[in-house]
């Protein structure tokens, strides 16, 4: 092996730390679904996809950029709404892996009606942001990627003020901890999960956006779930501050093993590693880092 | 009991098995089976092993195409480095390094459940698809991977024409299916429904949990490792590591969904509705738009199409095909009867 270099090695150390800011930006949208419902989301790639493409689409069709924002984010609230009265709602009850599997279909039919809509082949997007490196300390840092973690650490205290401080938030949390209990001191239930899907509707714009200026808007967007997966399963479905912490450990091992440990294997171990990560932490806590840990009873 | 003048339950089974050899040199086209039959007793055959692990043992696996790679890449790999191997050893062998596998990525179902397990059973995906991509000798150092299977051939006979794949092919899946069918009826079998019902019951009451597992991963895996070998040496000929992605596994997971969760028959009926569901929608695009829809539209239209069959058949009819025909058939039988003798009313 090379030489150590801390310069290095703290570049790599941050780089892996930002870009896993951006799988946790996909992977509270899963939360905010999994919390309320109980349901793993497996068409939240799709709808980032779907958001992306809409946002692009309309942007080269002329209409100006803020206009087309609110555009996708109504479009997104309507979505959310339709998927909740359409598949979720006629599944109530059921077995929350029926609901998973269904929301693989879920993920064909947005996949499917997003291409059909405006096309396959690849945009750009340019957001205003350059993905130069530049300076800190002797260390490179890409400018896009600290916009994006400003973004991203935005949206999560937008989300905690509005689970902490407001109303619906409170319904909210109440229905996640007990959604009989919440029924039966008069919260409206259908609302409650059409206002979990608006918002992990707003949640996949924010991250379709970010994720499509980094690798253009393409099918492959879609694809950005199996990155979030991991995370998921590292930090547990239901706590947002799991997806965090998950987005971070993931991220920066991840690019430390493909830096250090990557060449001995011949490289591209990125596609796999943050599996195996995940599964190692799985194995002493089997619900995730802070995941809530269900008693069974016979 | 029986009633007097109904029919055993084994008959309607072993009637369509006895068509599926008889009527095939009569009725069957070259077509027919490179672009349905084969695919779909492949697929079915996979379907049914995923089914023993998913459907009889509740552990859901979103890995399949993993299986169905290692099943056709250990196969090519005996066939050429060990010489003189006969055919069906190679592919028992193929079958049993699946389980192999299979059982190694299974472990974490000893520890993990429900979502947790789903997204773990994903490394198995990626891992194994990373490594046939990158390591040549897998390949025998050809090119991205890509292997070409060798001819069938059993003690000097050699299945080459379409008809003697279907057969070969044939023969193989109805050995398998006989295989699960026996296996979900003797106490291994029961022991995987018990954990999918309850597991912590099934611990109390003495069902070897981790076991039953581990046996239902080993099983699974190589049924789909066997129809990862058909797949690769009868079907295709040609494979490469991307032919078993993850759209694969999904695909053999939504046949076991439209099928029936644990039933067999429902392996079967959702693998036909999968195979030519998209042959029928280019047909009818075709036939309505005369080619007036490209064929990227026309994917999506099939990728709408299914997730939209999936949905529906989980809201609507939750067991599947099977309960389907089971209803239909029930409904036919009961009107026959009355029909015919309305004094037994």
């Amino acid at each position: 092996m090379v030489d150590f270099d801390p310069y290095f090695f703290v570049e790599v150390l941050v780089g892996g730390l930002l870009s896993g800011v951006m799988y946790a930006l996909v992977a509270i949208g899963f939360v905010l679904i999994y919390k309320t419902s109980g349901v793993l989301n497996f068409a939240q790639g799709p709808l980032l996809l779907f958001a992306a493409l809409t946002y692009v689409s309309l942007v080269e069709r002329g209409i100006a950029a803020p206009v087309a924002l609110v555009i996708v984010f109504a479009t997104m609230a309507l979505v959310g709404v339709a998927i909740e009265r359409s598949v979720l709602r006629p599944l109530a009850n059921r077995a929350p892996i029926t609901l998973f599997m269904a929301t693989l279909g879920l993920a064909y039919v947005v996949e499917g009606v997003a291409q059909l809509m405006w096309g396959a082949q690849v945009h750009g997007l340019d957001i205003g942001v350059s993905d130069t490196p530049f300076n800190v300390y002797g260390v490179f840092v890409s400018k896009f990627d600290l916009f994006a973690a400003a973004v991203a650490s935005a949206m999560v205290a937008a989300l905690i003020a509005f689970f902490q401080y407001t109303r619906v938030g409170l319904s909210f949390r109440a229905a996640a901890s007990d959604s009989y209990a919440a029924g039966a001191i008069g919260l409206r239930l259908p609302l409650i999960l059409a206002t979990a899907w608006i918002a992990a509707g707003f949640t996949a714009v924010v991250a379709g956006l970010l994720w499509g200026a980094r690798l253009g808007v393409q099918f492959s967007l879609s694809l950005v779930v199996l990155k979030a997966l991991p995370v998921l399963v590292l930090g547990g479905f239901d706590s947002i501050l799991g997806a965090i912490v998950g987005g971070l450990i993931v991220g920066a091992s991840e690019k430390l093993a493909e830096v250090y440990f990557g060449p001995f294997f011949g490289g591209g171990i990125e596609i796999w590693f943050a599996y195996v990560v995940a599964l190692i932490f799985l194995l002493v806590r089997p619900a995730g880092l802070f995941g809530r840990v269900l008693v069974e009873r016979v | 009991m029986r009633r007097l003048g109904q029919t055993p339950a084994w008959f309607p089974v072993a009637l369509v098995v006895a068509a599926a050899y008889l009527l095939a040199p009569v009725l069957g086209t070259d077509y027919l089976f490179e672009a349905i039959l084969l695919p779909f007793l492949a697929l079915s055959l996979a379907a049914v092993g995923l089914n023993l692990l998913t459907g009889y043992t509740g552990q859901v696996s979103l890995g399949s195409a993993a299986f169905l790679a290692i099943g056709a890449y250990a196969a090519f790999n005996l066939n050429l480095r060990v010489a003189g191997l006969p055919l069906p050893v190679t592919i028992l062998s193929a079958g049993a390094v699946a389980a192999l596998i299979g059982v190694a990525f299974g472990l974490p179902s000893l520890r993990l459940k429900g979502f947790y397990l789903a997204v773990s059973t994903l490394a198995a995906q990626f891992f194994v698809q990373w490594a046939l991509t990158k390591f040549p000798w897998f390949s025998n150092d050809s090119n991205s991977g890509v292997i070409d299977a060798p001819e069938l051939r059993v003690a000097g006979f050699g299945f080459t024409t379409p008809l003697g794949r279907y057969y070969f092919t044939l023969t193989v899946v109805m050995l398998l299916t006989a295989f699960a069918w026996r296996l979900v009826s003797v106490k291994a079998g029961r022991d995987f429904m018990a954990v999918r019902d309850h597991e912590t019951a099934a611990k109390i009451i003495g069902v070897p949990v981790l076991r039953a597992k581990l046996v239902a991963f080993a099983t699974s895996s190589f049924i789909i490792g066997v129809a990862g070998v058909l797949w690769a040496f009868a079907y295709l000929r040609t494979v490469e590591p991307d032919g078993f992605n993850l759209d694969r596994s999904f695909q053999i997971l939504f046949i076991v969904i439209v099928g029936g969760l644990s039933t067999i028959r429902g392996s079967f009926l959702g693998a036909a509705l999968i195979v030519v569901l998209p042959l029928l929608l280019s047909r009818l695009s075709a036939a309505l738009f005369g080619g007036g829809i490209d064929s990227g539209s026309l994917d999506m239209i099939q990728r709408i199409f299914l997730g939209v069959l999936i949905i529906g058949f989980l809201i609507a009819e939750p067991d599947g095909l099977a309960a389907l025909l089971q209803r239909v058939a029930g409904g036919l039988a009961g009107r026959a009867r009355r029909l015919t003798s309305p004094s037994a009313r």
